[in-house]
């Protein structure tokens, strides 16, 4: 503190009388004591914005996991099947009406329900997969026509969201998903054990579809792990080659200035725009199929590519001057030299840095939804050609869906995201960590 | 079956035979290993340059043609078609030509097909066949040109080494341009489109318009039929959510770089840094989840309780979780731009009697201060840019509102509204998202150039 504020200062002692530039060691006390205040208060600030910081990544871990847990299990049914021979002519079982032996046996169990009205209220409780899973189950094996099966099936995700305490209590009665009556025969199936929450196996095994009971993220995955597979084989090897030449070969001239400042700012372009680029180049000019997994491949190399040759020509730069010149002394050519010494010693670091750039393109959704891959897509794609989406904008999707069943299931398809971004990553360090040398 | 990954597959493999009879054929020309050194080069390299001989013609050839086989073979067909179909105007003839290729494709579900159309189709996949299959000998005939070229070239004083790196160098330099072509096809592609918008919209109208509503109506007769493009509604949302979320931001990821860098001890600092950097891991998609699920509903609530009206769309809660997505964005550079400060500065202070709280305000942050301001000019580009969060958590409407509790639109929204679902490519509402992406780019770059430049320069100063 300098002489001015001490001067201002106006000590007051502790019977209230001034001592002005009387007790300096009082006057001193006072400053110190509100200097570490401030010193003090300056620290809480920082320990509070770190806090702050932790505070909401776990609110927004906490709040998906949440939500999301209970997609992992799924409600089913056990129904008493009659696959009666005429129903079920043998000569088309794919074609039979499946539909009906499952309402069949809905009113077996509920006999005193009658009415139009109250019937369809009671058949929607079976998930409109159950006859598809029926007509399966009798294609695998025709000899069960004839006989009475029990099957336990998927149940509509309102007769879930029932079973997992979902039901909005508040909604008047007759507004609800589920009226009292629904209620009352779930409690009944429920009472004769007819009714159970399941590991949710559709979830991982399941394209997308309207029905959240039959909805599931596998036909994403795929489609993310053909983006991601094209992304790699040309973002790696360009980007490798590209951070090779700018480190090793290019001279210092305005040309490769311009090459670097152009790597600089394509790092900084948002992703977006990189969406308006895949459209009007690959879709418009060059005519590729929308919705391809080629085409967000071909999009996000160019996205990653910055990230990929910035990591390189780190790790490249790391590689010390005298394996530079050990090579080039016993009589390697400049090539020989990068590609046989400086390139292995640099691999790590430029591994790193690639799986880390595939970990953004893996979560990256705006430049996607340009090129169409928001369509919605039942089939598991089967090619790079195919239409398809991924991921991340099968989380978008959902997330926009009205029923409270897709809320579970965006939460659930975001942790599975996760854990795959956190599994790259920790791939990353490990690698980062056990070859990464100090030279 | 002659197609063009089969062809690419067979010039691939050729080449890889090409590689092992070059090897060969030196070693024999010397008269076996033994004698090897009598080669300039190693006899891989031989291989090599075998195999390039047959590659690279063979590949140039299939490339042009991969790349213009459909233009060539639907002109013809077009000039083959019957007169009637061909005196249609430009754009019924477009949709024929596209009615053509999806039956080609076999995409085709439309019931009443034209018998012209299936037999154009037909003419179609006839020529492709022609033509993949004169393509298939075109370059099997340049493959073993090249390859009889390259074997002869094969004599013990060939310098085979130096023409392989030669080639493999010019290899690397087109990767290296790569970068300067993203940025030559980002720009032209999206300027193109932004112009045909101008030809339609005058840009002063675009630039200085009050009035966004871009969605054409129905009837020409319609009320507000032309749509209006004036931009400065979507720019205002854009600044005010980008605001709200530096806001957030700055203070938090500075002040906890600040603790971080000066304040915390090593064990703290090793788990808090990737903690935090975990957040700037997360997709963004998840954000805007978060916004629209947890925060937007919140913010209403909060709002209810103390009698205000927060739509649920509001700036306010897409712009605070942007802000989040920013914090280690903002804390990792300012970190970087804090610990770049001498240690000799510091201990000066702590000399002088300065605590470490003066120390860092009137010392650290001062001399830290244009690499700070660069960090944060890229964490507002990187607001302007963001998408995702946007797009689920604030509105679609474009209202010219300061208010931070109304819904704003931003120009990711609209550029992804305009642009998702079916689209024709010479209407103004379409086009308009080239132009938003035009202006969206220009600012990014412009913000970029700015502090990459701040942040350059300063870091000269103590080196």
């Amino acid at each position: 503190m300098n002489r001015q504020t001490m001067d201002n200062e106006a000590p007051v002692n502790n019977n209230g009388n001034s001592f002005h530039g009387l007790l300096p060691a009082e006057q001193h006390k006072r400053i110190l004591r509100k200097r570490h205040a401030a010193e003090f208060r300056f620290k809480m600030y920082g320990i509070a914005a770190v806090l702050v910081s932790i505070l909401l990544l776990a609110t927004l871990l906490l709040t998906i996991g949440v939500n999301g847990y209970s997609a992992f299990q799924q409600t089913y049914m056990k129904l008493d099947l009659t696959l009666d021979a005429n129903d079920i002519p043998a000569d088309d079982l794919a074609h039979a009406n499946y539909q009906g032996v499952v309402k069949s046996s809905l009113r077996k169990m509920f006999p005193d329900v009658s009415g139009r009205r109250e019937l369809r209220k009671l058949y929607s409780l079976v998930s409109s997969g159950a006859a598809f899973q029926l007509r399966d189950k009798v294609l695998d094996d025709p000899g069960l026509v004839g006989q009475t099966i029990s099957l336990w099936v998927p149940a509509d995700d309102d007769v879930d969201m029932y079973m997992k305490g979902h039901l909005d209590e508040s909604v008047p009665a007759d507004q609800r998903r589920l009226n009292p009556d629904q209620v009352e025969w779930i409690n009944k199936l429920r009472a004769e054990d007819r009714i159970e929450k399941r590991f949710n196996t559709t979830l991982f095994t399941a394209g997308d579809s309207r029905e959240p009971e039959l909805a599931g993220i596998w036909g994403a995955t795929v489609g993310s792990f053909y983006t991601l597979v094209v992304t790699l084989l040309l973002s790696f090897p360009i980007g490798v080659a590209a951070a090779t030449y700018l480190e090793e070969f290019a001279p210092t001239n305005r040309w490769t200035d311009f090459i670097e400042v152009n790597i600089n700012n394509l790092a900084a372009v948002p992703s977006i725009v990189f969406g308006l680029l895949g459209l009007a180049v690959f879709l418009n000019f060059f005519g590729l199929p929308r919705s391809a997994p080629l085409v967000g491949g071909l999009v996000l190399t160019l996205m990653t590519l910055p990230t990929i040759i910035i990591s390189s020509r780190a790790a490249i730069k790391a590689v010390p001057p005298s394996i530079r010149e050990a090579a080039l002394g016993i009589g390697s050519s400049k090539m020989q030299t990068v590609l046989n010494h400086v390139l292995p010693l640099a691999l790590p670091g430029i591994l790193t840095g690639t799986i880390i750039g595939m970990a953004q393109a893996l979560g990256e959704t705006a430049p996607l939804l340009m090129i169409g891959m928001v369509a919605f897509i039942v089939d598991i794609p089967g090619g790079f050609t195919d239409p398809s989406t991924v991921l991340p904008v099968q989380i978008y999707l959902w997330s926009d869906s009205p029923e409270r069943a897709f809320l579970e299931r965006t939460s659930a398809a975001i942790m599975v995201l996760l854990a795959f971004l956190i599994a790259m990553n920790a791939v990353a360090i490990l690698l980062r960590k056990r070859f990464e040398r100090q030279w | 079956m002659i197609s063009l990954p089969n062809i690419l597959l067979a010039i691939f493999i050729l080449s890889g035979i090409s590689f092992f009879f070059g090897r060969k054929h030196s070693l024999a020309i010397v008269g076996g290993t033994k004698r090897a050194q009598e080669l300039h080069s190693r006899p891989t390299y031989y291989g090599w340059l075998l195999a390039l001989w047959c590659f690279i013609p063979a590949f140039i050839i299939f490339a042009a043609w991969g790349l213009f086989n459909d233009t060539i073979i639907t002109s013809i067909v077009v000039r083959d078609l019957p007169a009637s179909l061909q005196s249609l105007p430009s754009s019924r003839l477009e949709l024929i030509i596209n009615d053509i290729h999806n039956v080609v494709s076999g995409s085709f579900m439309g019931a009443d097909k034209h018998p012209d159309i299936v037999a154009a189709a037909e003419h179609y996949k006839n020529l492709q066949s022609l033509g993949n299959i004169a393509m298939a000998v075109a370059v099997l005939c340049v493959a073993a040109g090249g390859l009889f070229i390259g074997y002869r070239k094969i004599v013990p004083e060939y310098r085979a080494r130096n023409d392989v790196e030669h080639v493999l160098k010019i290899v690397l330099i087109i990767c290296s341009t790569l970068a300067i072509f993203t940025t030559i096809g980002i720009v032209l592609s999206v300027l193109f489109e932004a112009i045909r918008f101008f030809h339609k919209v005058p840009l002063t109208d675009f630039l200085f318009g009050l009035d966004w509503s871009p969605q054409m109506a129905i009837r020409a007769d319609q009320v507000g039929s032309s749509g209006a493009f004036g931009a400065i509604p979507v720019f205002a949302g854009t600044m005010l959510i980008s605001a709200i979320a530096m806001f957030v931001a700055v203070p938090v990821g500075l002040m906890s770089a600040i603790y971080l860098s000066e304040y915390s001890d090593k064990k703290v600092r090793a788990v808090v840094k990737p903690v935090m950097e975990i957040l700037a891991g997360v997709p963004t998609v998840v954000y805007g989840f978060f916004a629209a699920l947890v925060v937007a509903p919140m913010f209403r609530g909060l709002g209810e309780a103390m009698g205000m009206d927060i739509a649920s769309e509001s700036a306010i809660a897409a712009g605070s979780v942007m802000g989040i997505m920013i914090i280690p964005f903002v804390s990792s550079l300012s970190d970087d731009a804090i610990n770049a400060v001498p240690q000799s500065l510091r201990e000066g202070s702590y000399g002088l009697g300065a605590t470490k709280s003066e120390t860092v305000r009137k010392v650290v942050l001062p001399a830290a201060l244009p690499g700070i301001v660069g960090g944060i000019l890229l964490a507002v580009s990187r607001a302007i840019g963001e998408t995702m969060i946007v797009v689920m958590a604030a509105g679609l409407s474009a209202n010219l509102t300061a208010n931070p509790f109304q819904a704003v639109t931003t120009v990711t929204v609209q550029i992804v509204t305009l642009l998702i679902g079916d689209q024709e490519f010479d209407s103004p509402k379409t086009l308009a998202a080239f132009a938003l992406g035009l202006v969206l780019f220009i600012i990014t770059l412009v913000l970029n150039v700015i502090a990459l430049y701040v942040v350059r320069k300063y870091r000269e100063q103590y080196e």
